[in-house]
């Protein structure tokens, strides 16, 4: 028995990236815009959808809820009346630590997608993974709150650079904490210089209006492009 | 733990360029930007190779430094941390020139003849 070498040289995602071209696809020919949406376990992302998913003007919002186990936030945005639909990841170890793009093809046939115009793609909360694996999806949005440190830009790059939209959320507990503001925005500008960011609070509202206007024009400029 | 699906990407992509025949190596370049630790990666290989053609296969990693590259200064200077702004000009049309990558390089595997394999 001999031994040869072949050359590859081939991403190793490069499946992950066909099949979420795929998704991306039908997406777009269903004129559905989506966004992923990503952050650390408990920044606030599902009480971001909750303040929003109801009323941007002019777009029909859906989610898609990506946990490892159960469907706790899909229940707490039951009460919008917008379309939901769970995603769990669990299988194996106890579940995938993030979406990728196979597991989002797997709930295309549960989406309303005639119905919505923007889907918001809620991920596993985890500030590692899911930045490595595309879904499908046309922009990504993260968040960050003022409770989790200001140095995790420099900590989890890949996550700050990969999104086009960083949330700064839970700044209402600012007078609570020993937390400087200043910094964590000078250290995303390091890390992801002129991303746009948006400042706000989930729990008083204080904010939430450019978050919401930022949803309106990302599902508009999709439709130009589309 | 991203590593235990990087390394079922690997092994699906190792296999699919063996085309059937045994792999004994994967040599793969990982940036250094990818945020993958490579001993948690080297576990789950050994454990998602088990029953394909990678099974027992060795993995070799070259990590690739990070280099950025600033467009209007045209220079390039290699990061240790995650500062993506021009040190001379301070500006942001900066791009990455290496640390992005996750490629598997070539596999070394086992055939009848000693032959060389063309690859399609």
């Amino acid at each position: 028995m001999h031994r040869a070498k072949v050359t590859v040289v081939e991403e190793a995602l490069d499946a992950n990236n066909t099949i979420a071209s795929a998704n991306r696809a039908d997406f777009d020919r269903h004129d559905v815009t989506v966004v992923n949406f990503m952050s650390a376990p408990g920044a606030g992302k599902t009480t971001l959808l909750e303040r929003v998913a109801r009323d941007v003007p002019g777009v029909r919002v859906g989610v898609l809820e990506g946990d490892v186990q159960g469907s706790m936030d899909a229940d707490r945005l039951a009460h919008l009346h917008v379309p939901v639909v769970q995603l769990n990841t669990g299988s194996g170890f106890g579940g995938e630590c993030h979406l990728d793009a196979n597991m989002v093809r797997s709930a295309i046939p549960a989406l309303p997608l005639h119905d919505i115009d923007l889907l918001v793609v809620e991920n596993v909360g985890n500030l590692v993974c899911p930045a490595e694996f595309k879904i499908g999806e046309d922009a990504r949005v993260m968040v960050c709150s003022v409770t989790e440190g200001e140095d995790k830009p420099l900590k989890y790059p890949l996550m700050f650079r990969a999104c086009e939209l960083v949330i700064v959320n839970k700044v209402d507990l600012l007078p609570h904490l020993d937390f400087d503001l200043e910094m964590l925005l000078y250290n995303i500008d390091q890390v992801h210089p002129g991303v746009e960011t948006i400042v706000l609070s989930a729990k008083t509202g204080e904010g939430i209006e450019p978050w919401r206007e930022w949803l309106s024009r990302i599902a508009a400029r999709e439709r130009v492009t589309a | 733990v991203h590593e235990l699906s990087l390394s079922s990407a690997i092994v699906n992509t190792a296999a699919k360029h063996a085309d059937g025949r045994r792999v004994t190596l994967v040599s793969l370049r990982v940036g250094k930007l990818r945020q993958v630790v490579p001993d948690t990666l080297e576990f789950y290989f050994e454990f998602q190779a088990r029953g394909s053609v990678c099974e027992g296969a060795r993995l070799e990693m070259e990590v690739v430094d990070a280099r950025l590259h600033c467009l209007p200064c045209d220079v390039e200077w290699a990061i240790e941390i995650p500062a993506f702004r021009c040190p001379t000009c301070g500006g942001s049309e900066v791009e990455i020139a290496s640390g992005n990558e996750f490629e598997v390089e070539s596999i070394e595997i086992e055939t009848e003849e000693n032959a060389c394999i063309a690859q399609k």
